[in-house]
């Protein structure tokens, strides 16, 4: 395709008819691999070239603006060939400026980084356009910051959201911010917590590092805002979208140093590990009055510079630790504590038998009084080994304290994790695995059917700690499941009070990430609880509790509700399931199929479809079995 | 630059229990190997081949109750022994024996350390915690009789005596006993009178070990403080404290003098072993090499100057032998 250059006052409107009529009907590849390349130099330089650009696209008809703008957008190599092939394009036309504002940004969200780059780039390469750009900026906030979005667009929508403002932010200049500092702030606010209050950790993290960059971005001196989250290719990648270079860099310095600064800053605050200093106490005696020759001095000393005081040492007692840990003020007897006391409680189980429930009251409400690295852990595991020496009584202790008041979540949260880790030990040695695997052969070789057992069972493995782990290779011995014994105490108290909201604990409101991690937890309960006498008393009220929720909003919350119905699905014997349960499981069955179909959540219709699997395999194996 | 200390010459493992006494006995000529007695406690008195560096015999004696004392009665063949089960053991040895001649029945349940001094040809003196609370007993051994009981005055409360030292100045002149008591005090008594000859307060915490060098009339005393409290006696028989060394961690189990008195060694309760020079009590050495407590500290009684050893006993079940300024 070649025009005719010259002093001809031509009508290039044919021309712009045929290119939208192309680009609708789907060719805007072809076409458009062609000409914007051509266009690309042919505009570079010239001004006539670049004028009859802007002629060609605007005179596209409405009806096909969108799919020209689009393919424009797309392929340009960078903001400012676009500004040169668009021109104020999308200040004159309206359809125009609806594709780029409002289209591209907030009713799509399937393009590529380069695309904002592009699309934002160019809006603010020229000062007509700048004011879109602001507009956009303040609009994608408000979708930004606005709850219902949050809790409800999937977390891919929500990255390019959040990679859209970085952008914009990236491109506004020092008195742009100054106009609208008051709004940033007010939109920051709000968006961040409804960030937060998410309990995808992904969502959150998007929350904490849009928010820390507009922080930077309006308080350019004094304090700005920095979280503390997991540093990783996501995280940095949106972080390198605030470093700009704007093409033709007539930017005033001010905002180049900010930000550089900020790249620096942005980094996240890595939290020291409290290093104990020894001071080396000379050994030396202060007598240099070592005048007199005596044979003393025939003796050579040694280097003694290793002589140190040495650590203080955590009491060997459990009565002591609990003194210790409820009213020491010597700090450095209380770090020695929390860091002995696991291996003290596994080593005189007969003394922990005697206080546990008193330990594990201490341990629940233990706050972490100086800083020692990996504390909630090391709090875990202390309370996880006082549970698997005196399972009885403390699990009714601490079934009892989830459901009470005045607990903060991190409590709650650790009365139900530690519930999780103690089960291996009580697991012991089961034919578990075996029981499994006659399955896995009866399925046809088809990639998803053996994903589901393998991502189950990653799961499960990543929440629970296995003691056995080297014999995991050959066929784990038989021995009867020791879970069953106390199987129902973990199971059932948990499940009861779910839906009786106290003042300050609303499982059904609010406090959604502590529902969450509840059931995640009894998910793993009943998959521990197979081949235990209660695992079909559980399944059946499992299986009641899930339908409850099944139209929970939180994903979180739906996503561990699926993997209560496979853990069910894999623990209870298969006679049971559909002798006793056949009509729930038919219930389930269709919702599951909901689910997969409608679910916004990727994980959640993934687990949904894996749960069908796993039904369908139940029925053939059944069928394989003469009844 | 001062060397890094060196590691021990040998470790005697097998014990298998925390040990808490130590003796060598290696003053015998050829064919005699040398040997170490060691007192454990799960009851049982190790008698190791240091050529061997292996367990020669064990002896059972004590019914299993620790072992805190052992001592020879002149060379490798009488062995005495005291436990927790309040018995103090005489075994005979030679020829490859390992019978139990005799014992006395101490009914003292502390931990003191009996002290034996050698006062004649076949006689000893041998000096215990008795069965009274604050009273120490003085026998003649292999006899039994006792020579006197020294009991502290009427409002003394000194305690417990924790530590024990007979000693005479030569060969013939009356024996002595130093006592450490659980008030941190450290008395001299005389044994013909009965009566004390001096008492000085050296620690606020019990006196753990001490030990004496008669020549130079200075003594060491240790307690669970971190400070080593060097006193002396003089014309008059009066204690005086001399000097006090601060170390870096509390706590001493024991202490011994080399018997040329030019070192001594601790044993500490923060697993280290630490060489003073005697005369100015410098500090030479820390050897850290024990995991736990170390229990006891001996030096050996070799004749020949470059072979002398020093032993430690540790609650890790181990004792270290050490070849350490075996030069002067």
């Amino acid at each position: 395709v070649c025009f005719i250059p010259g002093g001809l006052d031509c009508s290039i409107s044919f021309v712009s008819h045929v290119l939208g009529k192309v680009c609708v009907h789907g060719r805007q590849k072809e076409m458009l691999s062609v000409l914007v390349p051509r266009l690309t130099d042919l505009t570079k330089s010239d001004c006539i070239w670049q004028r009859i650009c802007w002629r060609l696209v605007e005179c596209v008809p409405d009806r096909w603006m969108e799919a020209v703008v689009l393919g424009f957008v797309q392929r340009a190599p960078g903001a400012a060939v676009l500004s040169r092939l668009l021109g104020n394009l999308v200040v004159k036309n309206k359809k125009a400026q609806f594709v780029v504002t409002q289209k591209v940004l907030l009713l799509q969200y399937g393009h590529t980084t380069a695309v904002l780059q592009n699309l934002l780039g160019y809006l603010s390469l020229d000062s007509l356009r700048r004011a879109l750009l602001i507009k956009v900026l303040k609009e994608l906030l408000e979708t930004w910051g606005s709850s219902s979005a949050v809790k409800h667009s999937p977390p891919e929508q929500q990255q390019y959201i959040s990679k859209a403002i970085l952008i914009c932010l990236s491109h506004l200049k020092e008195p742009e911010i100054e106009s609208c500092r008051q709004e940033l702030l007010t939109s920051m606010m709000e968006g961040v917590k409804c960030h937060l209050d998410s309990s995808l950790p992904q969502i959150r993290r998007l929350g904490m590092i849009v928010a820390e960059s507009i922080s930077s971005k309006i308080n350019t001196d004094g304090p700005v805002l920095k979280f503390q989250y997991e540093e990783d290719d996501e995280a940095r990648e949106l972080k390198s979208l605030l470093v700009q270079t704007p093409p033709f860099c007539v930017v005033p310095s001010l905002p180049d140093d900010d930000r550089n600064g900020k790249a620096d800053a942005a980094l996240p605050l890595v939290l020291e590990s409290n290093k104990k200093s020894h001071t080396a106490a000379p050994v030396m005696p202060d007598e240099k009055s070592d005048a007199e020759l005596d044979s003393d001095d025939d003796l050579i000393p040694y280097d003694m510079s290793e002589d140190k005081e040495l650590k203080t040492k955590a009491p060997v007692y459990i009565r002591d630790c609990i003194e210790v840990l409820t009213g020491s003020e010597d700090v450095d007897k209380w770090e020695a504590t929390v860091k002995a006391l696991e291996s003290l409680v596994r080593k005189n189980p007969a003394a922990t038998r005697e206080v546990s429930v008193e330990l594990a009251k201490v341990l629940l409400h233990l706050e972490e009084k100086t800083c020692i690295e990996g504390f909630v852990e090391l709090r875990q595991r202390a309370q996880v080994a006082v549970l698997t020496t005196d399972p009885i009584p403390v699990i009714k202790y601490l079934t009892s304290q989830f459901y009470s008041l005045n607990y903060s979540l991190c409590q709650r949260v650790l009365v139900l994790a530690a519930q999780e880790l103690s089960y291996p030990k009580s697991h012991g040695k089961t034919k578990h695995s075996g029981a499994q695997k006659p399955c896995i052969q009866l399925l046809p070789g088809s990639d998803s059917s053996k994903d589901w057992r393998r991502i189950v069972d990653e799961r499960i493995k990543s929440k629970t700690r296995r003691f056995a782990t080297g014999q995991s290779q050959v066929e784990l011995a038989s021995g009867p499941n020791e879970f069953n014994s106390v199987a129902g105490h973990f199971f059932f108290p948990l499940i009861q009070h779910f839906d009786r909201p106290l003042t300050t604990f609303d499982l059904l409101g609010e406090d959604h990430f502590v529902l969450g991690r509840l059931v995640h937890t009894l998910a793993v309960l009943m998959y521990l609880a197979v081949n235990t006498v209660a695992v079909t008393a559980m399944g059946r009220a499992l299986l009641e509790f899930v339908s409850a929720l099944r139209f929970h909003t939180d994903s979180y919350v739906r996503q561990g509700l699926l993997s209560c119905i496979s853990s069910m699905l894999l623990s209870v014997p298969a006679e049971r399931l559909l002798e006793d349960m056949t009509e729930e499981l038919l219930e389930t069955q269709s919702w599951l199929g909901d689910v997969v179909e409608k679910d916004p959540d990727g994980d959640c219709r993934r687990l949904a479809l894996q749960n069908l699997l796993l039904m369908e395999n139940l029925k053939k194996k059944l069928k394989t079995v003469p009844s | 630059m001062a060397l890094p200390p060196p590691d021990p010459q040998f470790v005697l493992r097998g014990t298998s229990a925390a040990v808490h006494a130590l003796h060598f006995s290696c003053g015998s000529q050829e064919p005699d190997v040398p040997i170490l007695f060691s007192g454990s406690e799960n009851g049982f008195i190790h008698v190791w081949n240091l050529k061997t560096h292996r367990v020669d015999t064990a002896l059972d004696g004590h019914g299993r109750k620790s072992v805190y004392c052992v001592e020879t009665m002149d060379g490798k063949d009488r062995l005495l022994s005291q436990g927790r089960d309040q018995r103090i053991c005489l075994w005979d040895l030679a020829e490859g024996r390992t019978a139990l001649t005799d014992s006395v029945f101490t009914e003292n349940v502390g931990f003191c350390r009996c002290s034996l001094l050698k006062v004649a040809q076949g006689r000893w003196l041998m000096a215990m915690a008795a069965k009274a609370l604050e009273e120490v007993q003085v026998l003649e051994l292999p006899s039994k009789t006792s020579v006197c009981t020294l009991k502290p005055e009427v409002g003394a409360k000194l305690g417990m005596p924790m530590c024990l030292k007979l000693w005479q100045l030569n060969c013939g002149s009356r024996p002595l006993l130093l006592a450490g008591y659980e008030d941190g005090s450290v008395v001299l008594w005389n044994l013909s009178m009965g009566r004390a000859l001096s008492q000085l307060v050296c620690h606020q915490e019990p006196v753990m070990s001490l030990d004496f060098d008669s020549e130079k009339a200075k003594g060491i005393s240790g307690s669970s403080e971190k400070v080593l409290s060097i006193w002396s006696l003089n014309e008059q028989q009066n204690l005086q404290v001399y000097k006090t060394h601060e170390l870096v961690n509390a706590g001493i189990s024991g202490i011994t003098i080399r018997p040329d008195k030019k070192i001594l060694a601790t044993a500490g309760w923060d697993h280290r072993i630490r060489i003073f020079g005697w005369k100015k009590m410098k500090p030479l050495a820390v050897l850290d090499y024990h995991t736990a407590t170390v229990h006891c500290v001996s030096f050996s009684d070799h004749k020949n100057p470059s072979e002398r050893l020093l032993a430690a006993g540790s609650k890790d079940h181990r004792i270290s032998i050490w070849s350490i300024y075996t030069q002067t």
